[in-house]
């Protein structure tokens, strides 16, 4: 537990002074209220999915003004913290009791505190926009109802997710995301490659909710308690060893919802949901929880430093992973995929590096929650306009047909790229400078690997852009791009320009860093990156200026190939996505499958045949079981009286 | 004792019911499911009525109590009480029956409606003995219950089944009258080594009893084994699947919703609170099972082809559990393991029953005869998938409340086991989402088209269930409250602590 956050916890008199949640007051005011968050978005998916073919029309506006509701209400929950002093800003709100069973007692309960009101403000609104696009893009759908339906189920999921005070609470969100996310990839399952993407997400997803499942209950045997007080309050008198445990099982989780190595598969096949699911779900919100949750339990990762190392070399390699796999991608949904997988890896680095990286981890979540789902958005206009085409190889210049399309897509993709003064720019570059920081192989290792990720992803997002609206045209001639409808066009304005400024807001001004320090503690004394900050800064604009660079040589200038080249080892390999698929494939599928087949016919012949042996023994041959069977209730008669007689025996006997 | 005999009357309603069922005139015969559905309903009414006579706060170990002499010369009483595990277990399966009914309403078809009467009047049997056998407080009486079950199930399954029917109920006869004989001896021989005398059967009497360290293995092994055929535990399970495959969906689900819970009951009711000592040497061995089960059960659920012999394995699976959460022995497991039988009851009848609904509508229990039929019936779909959900025990949902208390109260002394036992919930959601997958996703089956979506009637069936499924996940605490005390008290007396939490729990532990 580090100074700066136990004088931040001790403002609040008779408490423990021992961590965030410790210090929570009893909301009050409108702050009362915010169990409305998660009420309205579950009242609109219940009336949806109960009202039926009835609320067809109204359906998806009633969702729609249900998560705008849901965005006042946090906006209010937020100006209440806003007005109480920084080191008041931790709100409990209690619910009702949850699970009393024997030694285990939960209530349950809501923590209203800079960080969850953060997320808060972020999936509400962003969330709010997306529902917005939806009217638009699923305007056409036969069952857009539902589709409205689950976007409110997972809205509410998700706010629950963060809005809770005890771990189990968080699991109830944590899966409940998960079952929107598998409804929604699998929206069109009559697609059959569609079902198996769902299918994958959440069994791939439930490997890491045994995760979550194994750390709460390795909470409830150190600490008798799974709520986040008890837990943080317990953290000071743990083993190491037990902490590191937790440690590793949280990040099992986040590792499942955040598709980040080894559970990343799923993520690529989930781009088979509508595109505003891509944008909300599986880019701006529910992939970053992961994230979330190791901030959330910095108490445990802060005293398990191996457990912080495994979530840096988790973040390392996936943040590379990602980024190879983009450069390979012709779809553009799957590219944009892997971008984000690739940028939830920086957002784990910098959360893997404590206090120093906690803040911009969050930071670089919120304003990637802008500038991705603004491009996925931007994506799903391209393919709006396009006949639903996803291959960027039959795309190029579309700037001049899609005007607002392109300038709100190079809006996010100079804030992913980290161009001053756009958002990535604040929160990307400062988890680079971050992982500098350090002692021995640690910095070097890590901060390269940000840096050069960096390079990367300029490369794959340059080319992404390039390919799709810049070189030459590729389109068929009967395909008419236009500019989408405006309830599309809005939201991805709104995004584009959160993706310009959100960071010059929150970035220069710290203002980011004192939100969060009443929860993460402060960023800690001045911090050394083992290559001083302005020469990195300038290093890392030369990095992305190269892959610019090279993707406007080989995008732009050069013609693109309508069929994709052979590529070397390593791009093929990478359109096979690091061959992920087949060694799960090899690895535990194929494995699988001969198991149970061969325990199906062990249980048949075996297990079941030395029942059914004993039993023709017992009987004759089953063949005169069931000739006999008529006369078989008489025999049984016959087997209880004759038990009777026994026991009357056996009693008198003994009496 | 003067007070109202509630256990008697709620077991009697329907044996009423039945009765009059069987003596009714010709000219009433089509009437005779509304009668049996009135006359669960009119003991699901009194078995309401009973639990609010039951007080959590109660220091008596049994409450609702009838003791009368019926044998006195052999020690046999006639004694009913209830505590609160046995109480939720009574009422899930009086929840259970009407459902079941309503369910069953249109399995016969009409050239046999002469034979309805007989259908319904033998599940309204069946509750009576499920009803006497969850409140049996006389070891004798509960094994006469235990037994006389057998015997209505016997009929529906070999008369009202499917196509191998007879097999089928002669399997699930011979298993379960070799785990009861082997019960019998036990009963006979704990009765020899307690006190004796007129009332010599009486739980009260023989709990507690000082035996000899190699009798009290033996008779536990006795009692144990009947139970572990009945809560169907790998490897005596292989009667379950085609007991569940050939039955009526309404069976099934009492069959193994309701039946099979006596074997877990009967672990704790008997095995533990009658032989702690050699429940204690048994451990590790029924630990070994139960994990077995966990995962045996899960990958043999994802290998079936046949609807109902999947979600049979299910629960094998589940039962699995269970067991784990009573041998686990801690005061969080023993809740999960008792609020998981409520469950497990609930969402096997969700299972079972839209299953059967699916069955009847395509005339074949095959899973690879479905396929894209979320297009044909999408409501029909969303229960069938709610039912899944259920089944793999999703968070917000009462099953999993059960289920984590049941491995977050094992991990608290077998750290390992519990980490294997977790593998059964990855395994839970492939089960369950290929299933689905297979019977409601890809292309509308033309062949299919025009089938009806969900009847009035069935939702009336589905609705109560996934009403549980919610509120039990969000709000357990009239459970957990009514099982609690109960799982405290047996503890208590036999002598197990739970283990205290590694770090000192802080004041802010009930937080």
């Amino acid at each position: 537990m580090s100074l700066s956050l136990t004088t931040v916890a001790g403002m609040s008199a008779g408490m423990p002074l021992v961590g965030d949640a410790a210090a929570a007051h009893a909301a009050s005011g409108f702050a009362a209220y915010a169990w409305l968050l998660v009420a309205f978005p579950l009242l609109g998916a219940a009336v949806l999915l109960l009202g039926g073919r009835r609320t067809d029309s109204w359906g998806p506006l009633f969702a729609t003004a249900m998560s705008w509701a849901a965005f006042l209400v946090g906006f209010g929950v937020f100006l209440s913290l806003l007005g109480l002093g920084s080191e008041e800003r931790a709100l409990s709100l209690h619910l009702f009791s949850w699970v009393p069973a024997g030694q285990f007692q939960l209530e349950a309960g809501m923590l209203l505190d800079p960080l969850s009101v953060a997320f808060v403000l972020l999936v509400t609104f962003v969330g709010s926009l997306i529902h917005v696009y939806s009217l638009g893009y699923m305007e056409h759908d036969p069952d857009k109802r539902r589709f409205f339906a689950y976007l409110n189920l997972f809205v509410a999921a998700m706010l629950l997710l963060v809005l809770a005070d005890s771990y189990l609470l968080v699991y109830v969100g944590w899966e409940g995301v998960g079952l929107a996310s598998y409804l929604l990839i699998g929206f069109w399952n009559w697609n059959p490659p569609y079902a198996s993407a769902a299918n994958k997400a959440f069994v791939a997803n439930r490997v890491g909710d045994v995760g979550m499942g194994l750390a709460i209950m390795a909470m409830f045997w150190q600490f008798g308690a799974v709520d986040f007080q008890t837990v943080n309050a317990g953290v000071a008198n743990a083993n190491q060893g037990a902490l590191t445990v937790i440690g590793l099982f949280l990040l099992l989780a986040a590792c499942g919802k955040s598709a980040q190595f080894p559970l990343q598969s799923w993520l690529g096949d989930a781009m088979a949901g509508p595109t505003p699911v891509s944008a909300l779900i599986h880019a701006a919100t529910m992939v970053t929880a992961g994230v979330y949750l190791v901030v959330r339990s910095h108490a445990i990762f802060d005293a398990a430093p191996n457990a912080q190392l495994a979530v840096v070399i988790v973040g390392a390699i996936t943040l590379t992973y990602g980024a190879i796999v983009g450069c390979a991608k012709d779809d553009i949904k799957k590219a944009l995929a892997a971008s984000t997988m690739s940028q939830i890896g920086y957002m784990m680095l910098a959360a893997g590096l404590g206090p120093v990286g906690y803040a911009f981890a969050i930071f670089h979540l919120l304003t990637h929650g802008f500038f991705k789902a603004g491009m996925f958005l931007g994506a799903g206009s391209v393919m709006h306009g396009m006949n639903d085409k996803v291959d960027m190889r039959g795309f190029g210049n579309l700037s001049g047909v899609m005007k607002i399309t392109w300038v709100t897509f190079g809006l996010g993709w100079l804030a992913i790229l980290g161009v001053p003064p756009f958002a990535g720019f604040w929160s990307k570059d400062k988890i680079i400078e971050a992982a500098f920081v350090g002692e021995g192989w640690r910095p070097w290792v890590f901060g390269m690997a940000t840096l050069i990720g960096a390079g990367i992803t300029a490369f794959y997002m340059s080319r992404l852009f390039f390919m799709t609206f810049h070189g030459d045209k590729r389109w068929p001639k009967e395909a008419h791009p236009h500019e989408s409808p405006r309830t599309m066009t809005v939201p991805m304005i709104v995004l584009a320009v959160g993706s310009a400024f959100l960071g010059l807001i929150l970035g220069p001004t710290n203002g980011i860093l004192h939100w969060l320090e009443p929860v993460v503690g402060g960023h800690g004394q001045e911090h050394h990156p083992v290559i001083p900050a302005i020469p990195l800064m300038g290093l890392t604009l030369l990095v992305v200026a190269g892959g610019v660079a090279l993707a406007w040589m080989r995008y732009w200038r050069d013609a693109v190939p309508r069929t994709a080249p052979v590529g070397s080892l390593l791009t093929r390999a990478a359109r096979q996505d690091l061959y992920q698929d087949q060694v799960n494939e090899g690895v535990l599928m194929r494995p699988g499958i001969h198991l149970t087949r061969a325990l199906v016919f062990l249980d048949q012949r075996g297990v079941d045949g030395a029942a059914g042996g004993l039993a023709a023994l017992i009987g004759g041959t089953s063949s005169r079981l069931r000739k006999v069977q008529n006369g078989l209730a008489r025999s049984y008669a016959l087997t209880m009286l004759l038990g009777v007689v026994v026991i009357l025996g056996v009693v008198w006997v003994v009496q | 004792m003067n007070q109202f005999p509630w256990l008697t009357v709620i077991g009697l309603i329907p044996l009423v019911g039945a009765v009059v069922l069987w003596l009714l005139p010709a000219s009433l015969i089509d009437r005779a499911k509304h009668i049996a559905l009135g006359a669960s309903v009119v003991t699901l009414i009194f078995a309401v009525a009973g639990a609010l006579q039951f007080s959590t706060a109660s220091k008596d170990k049994f409450q609702l109590v009838e003791e009368h002499s019926w044998i006195p010369q052999f020690g046999v009483s006639y004694a009913l009480g209830v505590d609160g595990i046995a109480l939720s277990l009574i009422l899930m399966s009086v929840i259970l029956v009407p459902v079941c009914l309503l369910a069953a309403w249109n399995d016969l078809p009409a050239e046999e409606a002469h034979r309805e009467r007989h259908y319904f009047a033998l599940m309204l049997v069946l509750e009576t003995f499920m009803v006497g056998v969850f409140a049996a407080t006389d070891v004798f009486l509960f094994y006469v219950f235990f037994e006389a079950m057998l015997v209505p199930v016997y009929f529906l399954i070999g008369q009202f089944g499917g196509p191998r029917r007879q097999y089928a109920a002669v399997k699930f006869l011979l298993f379960s009258l070799a785990g009861g004989l082997i019960m019998l001896a036990a009963v006979i021989a704990l009765y020899v080594q307690g006190p004796g005398g007129a009332d010599g059967f009486l739980l009260t009497k023989l709990a507690g009893i000082q035996l000899a360290p190699g009798t009290e293995k033996w008779i536990f092994l006795g009692f144990f084994i009947a139970f572990a055929v009945k809560a169907p535990m790998v490897p005596v399970h292989t009667w379950l699947p085609d007991a569940a495959a050939e039955s009526r969906p309404a069976t099934a689900t009492l069959l193994v919703g309701v039946l099979d819970k006596v074997g877990t009951y009967g672990m704790i009711r008997f095995c533990l609170e009658l032989f702690p000592g050699a429940s204690q040497w048994a451990t590790p061995v029924v630990l070994v099972l139960a994990l077995v089960s966990v995962l045996y059960g899960a990958l043999l659920a994802i290998g079936q082809t046949d609807l109902m012999r999947l979600i049979a394995f299910t629960s094998i699976s589940h039962f699995g559990f269970i067991v784990l959460g009573i041998f686990a022995m801690t005061s969080t497991s023993w809740a999960g393991s008792s609020f998981y039988m409520i469950n497990h009851g609930f969402s096997t009848a969700g299972l079972f029953l839209v299953a059967g609904m699916l069955i009847s509508r395509r005339g074949s229990k095959r899973i690879p005869d479905f396929g894209g039929w979320q297009r044909v019936v999408p409501g029909l779909a969303g229960v069938w998938l709610i039912a899944g959900l259920s089944g793999l025990a999703l968070p917000g949902l009462g099953s999993f409340v059960s289920e984590f208390l049941v491995l977050a109260g094992t991990y608290q002394r077998y750290q390992v086991v519990a980490i294997i036992a977790t593998t059964g919930i990855i395994l839970a959601a492939l089960y369950i989402l290929l299933m689905y997958q297979r019977t409601m996703t890809g292309a509308k089956p033309e062949s299919a088209a025009g089938t009806p979506d969900l009847s009035l009637r069935e939702k009336w069936v589905v609705a109560p269930l996934i009403a549980l499924f919610i509120v039990l996940g969000f709000y357990p605490k009239p459970v957990l409250d009514m099982v609690t005390p109960a799982v405290t008290t047996i503890l208590t007396s036999i002598q197990v602590s739970d283990p205290a939490p590694v770090v000192g729990a802080a004041e802010g532990s009930t937080k």
